[in-house]
């Protein structure tokens, strides 16, 4: 009896830990297709609190599980808010995650995420100790003051720190009135008073003086290149195309999941015009992902959602397909026998388009026929043509014509369904995971067979402390 | 009598398939789809921003807030019409600025405005013929009505609907709705009663009045049945597992879903496909003929009105409907009864078994009173 009960709380355990993960891989508290933002917000945080609450430790390794950077936000915060119920045994581990997790955001997130420990009237010695430890480690901090200047300087005032060199005197005295040694300061003062010093600072801060100085955009552009990340020259390659200048950029550098949202912004026209060049950078972006996270399957089956719904919202514009188009390019290098099946077909895969009817049934059935060993959907589990069409097929696929499981099938659902907490899934019998970056498929194929619901919770426990140490080394 | 033969007996969906439906709490969309489709007939969306519109219609004018009209396009020799954007554009009617809000004055509810081209104000042109309904009044001057029956008909007829805006879910309903590749039109039901049939010639017209849908105007007890229910009856189709053996059988099994959702999505349907109607010709062309009707005047069941196109082959290039809200009916079921009794209130009475004072009563109830003599109205009340 007593056995019993505790084989269940370990059930229970690992069904919230999964469904928990599973959502904080796909939601990020925007606009869905079928969701509005503050029902996806309410939704996930109910999540992160009941997690928080029963599951401590296992809530801050989640930070170690490839979860997105949202996510990863929200539980920094959460970890700090309520550092009093930390045991002693785990405070250690707690705090070398927050540090790692910031460490390796990108600048822009981790300012933001300390920014809203004032917001949020979070104040105490270990946040405190983060901020300033953040600080520390940062290399070139005159630089992220000048281009994080708000942020910087609410963080610094929020957690006491002290400054040193120019960067306090920069801050918080009034900058006009003195001139600088450090080189970036001395451009900001200057680039208020001269066109030509705008071009040293970094481009977001620029861009605000290009616009005082009424430098023309073209100009501006051509000559702020160099400043550039190579996200802000993805995003302005069309403003760069209006004003007639060109911005060099490899594409084939860029993230995956980026490049294939870029390619479906792209109109038709430029698309078929670029096609050649499109798919290879596609191609190489995805070799860049496999040679970090490597992957070889055999013969592989992708079942791709095309139909309207993927067309994802205003806030997360295309997203749903730029993940199917991702997921497309990845298994297309990493397996070696691959075919993909959208659900309305396709010839080119780049010039697919988020439109019609959700009919996941027929690919499906046509993947099977194919005879892959491994088949892939990538999908928002709504299906309407028929409804339950794909669900009832794989229900009598593992039942009665495939219940040896020879072909392994899984779903990747890069939409949260805030109505019940989870992602849709298509059928019980079925993995669901979520995917919100295409990039993190290898991932996601190792983290599957706990969506499952075969391995223990004692098995799920393991693989999230190895994930740890393999976060916490890699840093 | 050539025209007589085109006369809409019954919807049959004739050249459309049913699809699955889609479904947003309430509201469930059904897909219409058209397997060859033709482009010799073309039906474009013409906005008007009056907050009133007033149409003449002859002997009468008829006022409504109207915010689009339909223009239809047709060639007849088969040849496919030009798209939207590559024709000219006219600018129909007079507006009327005003400080409370502008008018609109229009000629006909149906104008030729060119060679090959028709206007028409969809959903109004039926319910302007719901309204004219026996409008005349009494053809024989009997003792029992008033004057004002006697020398004006019914007078000024009026009745109210509610905006596609109004309905509970609706807007959203239509945004996430996924339209088919060789859509055509839907059948809308809010809580599985049918809220409204809506079928345009080719899907390029559909993609572009899709979203018209909203600002069309639907009976009273869709707008109830929205505030009511939050979610449509519980519907699942399955596979038969003793039948499947092989992927084939799977993928036959997927068809007989499709095939059983089709048939089933037909029977709920069935309050306005398979009911006997009565259509009046509104215009002919050499081989589109544009109808309005009125379903069978059954007291216990749906009522609907509406408009349709039917191609010299007894397809169906157009159809729109309203869904009569039950007073709606009793009302022109009382006239249509009295009509057909030449307006005698006995002989009307006795055949719907009531006495007379009841007739009256139920006349007096939904808002004809103002058709009877003072002294019957009286006589009724005092009984």
């Amino acid at each position: 009896m007593l056995h019993s009960a505790a084989s269940r709380l370990a059930q229970l355990a690992r069904e919230d830990l999964v469904m928990f993960i599973n959502a904080c891989l796909a939601c990020t508290g925007q606009h869905e297709f079928y969701d509005d933002a503050y029902g996806q917000r309410v939704s996930i945080d109910f999540l992160h609190d009941y997690i928080l609450g029963n599951y401590r430790l296992l809530y801050a390794r989640s930070l170690a599980a490839g979860i997105n950077q949202f996510n990863q936000a929200q539980i920094i915060l959460k970890l700090l808010a309520t550092g009093r119920h930390t045991l002693p045994a785990h405070r250690q581990e707690e705090g070398a995650l927050i540090a790692a997790t910031l460490r390796k955001f990108p600048p822009q997130r981790a300012w933001k995420v300390l920014a809203q420990l004032r917001q949020q009237g979070i104040n105490n010695r270990r946040s405190r100790a983060i901020a300033r430890d953040y600080f520390a480690q940062r290399q070139d901090l005159s630089f992220d003051a000048v281009k994080y200047r708000r942020k910087v300087k609410t963080i610094a005032k929020h957690a006491h720190l002290n400054l040193t060199g120019e960067v306090g005197p920069f801050l918080f005295h009034n900058w006009k009135q003195r001139t600088y040694e450090t080189k970036l300061f001395e451009a900001f003062r200057q680039a208020h008073y001269s066109a030509d010093a705008v071009y040293a600072l970094p481009f977001t801060i620029a861009e605000g003086l290009a616009q005082k100085h009424q430098i023309p955009r073209g100009v501006f552009l051509e000559n702020i290149q160099s400043r550039m990340t190579s996200g802000e020259k993805l995003r302005l390659q069309g403003s760069a195309e209006r004003s007639q200048i060109s911005i060099d950029l490899e594409l084939g550098h860029m993230p995956l999941t980026k490049l294939a949202l870029y390619i479906l912004s792209l109109p038709l026209q430029s698309r078929k015009a670029r096609r050649a060049e499109l798919e290879q950078a596609l191609q190489k972006s995805a070799r860049q992902v496999l040679y970090k996270a490597p992957l070889k399957l055999d013969r592989v089956a992708a079942v791709l959602d095309c139909s309207y719904s993927a067309s994802g919202s205003y806030e997360k514009h295309m997203r749903p397909l730029g993940v199917a188009l991702g997921a497309h390019a990845l298994l297309q290098v990493a397996a070696q026998d691959y075919r993909a099946f959208w659900t309305i077909p396709v010839e080119d895969p780049l010039l697919v388009q988020a439109r019609g009817q959700t009919d996941l049934a027929t690919p499906l059935l046509d993947a099977l026929d194919w005879g892959a060993n491994l088949i892939v959907i990538v999908s928002d589990g709504c299906e309407n043509d028929p409804p339950q069409g794909a669900a009832q097929v794989l229900q009598l696929c593992r039942e009665t014509l495939d219940p040896q499981r020879r072909v392994s099938i899984i779903h990747c659902n890069p939409v949260f369904n805030s109505e019940d907490f989870s992602l849709r899934p298509l059928c019980p019998l079925i993995p669901t995971v979520g995917l919100r970056e295409a990039e993190d498929l290898p991932t996601m194929l190792g983290f599957a067979r706990f969506a499952e619901g075969n391995a223990p919770l004692a098995e799920l426990e393991d693989y999230l402390a190895a994930r740890v140490q393999q976060f916490l080394g890699s840093v | 009598m050539a025209q007589k033969r085109h006369l809409l007996t019954d919807i049959a969906l004739k050249g459309l398939a049913i699809a699955p439906s889609q479904v947003y709490g309430a509201i469930r969309i059904v897909p219409l789809l058209r397997s060859q489709v033709r482009g010799d007939l073309r039906l474009f969306k013409r906005s008007y921003q009056q907050d009133l519109t007033m149409v003449d219609v002859g002997d009468a004018n008829y006022l409504a807030y109207v915010p689009h009209g339909l223009v239809m396009s047709w060639s007849n020799n088969g040849e496919p019409v030009a798209a939207y954007g590559g024709q000219f554009q006219k600018r129909d009617g007079k507006t009327l600025p005003g400080n409370c809000g502008s008018v609109k004055l229009l000629h006909r509810m149906v104008k030729r405005e060119q060679k090959n081209e028709l206007r028409f104000l969809p959903l109004h042109l039926a319910m302007e013929g719901f309204l004219s309904l026996f409008f005349k009044g009494p053809s024989i001057a009997w003792q029992d009505y008033s004057r004002y029956a006697k020398s004006h008909g019914l007078g000024s007829r009026w009745e109210w609907s509610v905006s596609g805006r109004a309905i509970a879910g609706l807007e959203d309903a239509i945004r996430i709705f996924e339209i088919h590749e060789g859509q055509v039109g839907v059948l809308l039901f809010v809580a599985e009663t049918l809220a409204s049939a809506f079928v345009v010639p080719t899907p390029e017209d559909y993609r572009a009045l899709h979203r018209s849908l909203l600002e069309d105007f639907y009976g009273e007890l869709i707008y109830q049945y929205a505030c009511i229910y939050d979610g449509p009856l519980s519907m699942t189709c399955s596979i038969n597992p003793h039948s499947v053996k092989t992927l084939a059988d799977l993928r036959q099994g997927v068809m007989q879903m499709r095939a059983d959702w089709a048939e089933f999505q037909g029977f709920m349907s069935e309050s306005l496909l398979g009911r006997r109607l009565n259509s009046q010709m509104v215009y002919a062309t050499h081989s589109f003929y544009l109808q309005r009707f009125i379903t069978d005047l059954d007291p216990h069941a749906q009522n609907y009105i509406g408009e349709a196109i039917v191609r010299e082959n007894g397809e169906l290039e157009y159809l729109k409907t309203y869904c009569l809200s039950a007073s709606q009916t009793k009302r022109v079921y009382l006239l249509s009864q009295l009509s057909a009794h030449n307006w005698n209130l006995a002989a009307t009475a006795t055949a719907l078994h009531n006495t007379k004072e009841e007739l009256v009563k139920r006349l007096e109830k939904v808002g004809f009173g103002y058709l009877l003599n003072p002294q019957v109205r009286e006589q009724a009340l005092k009984r």
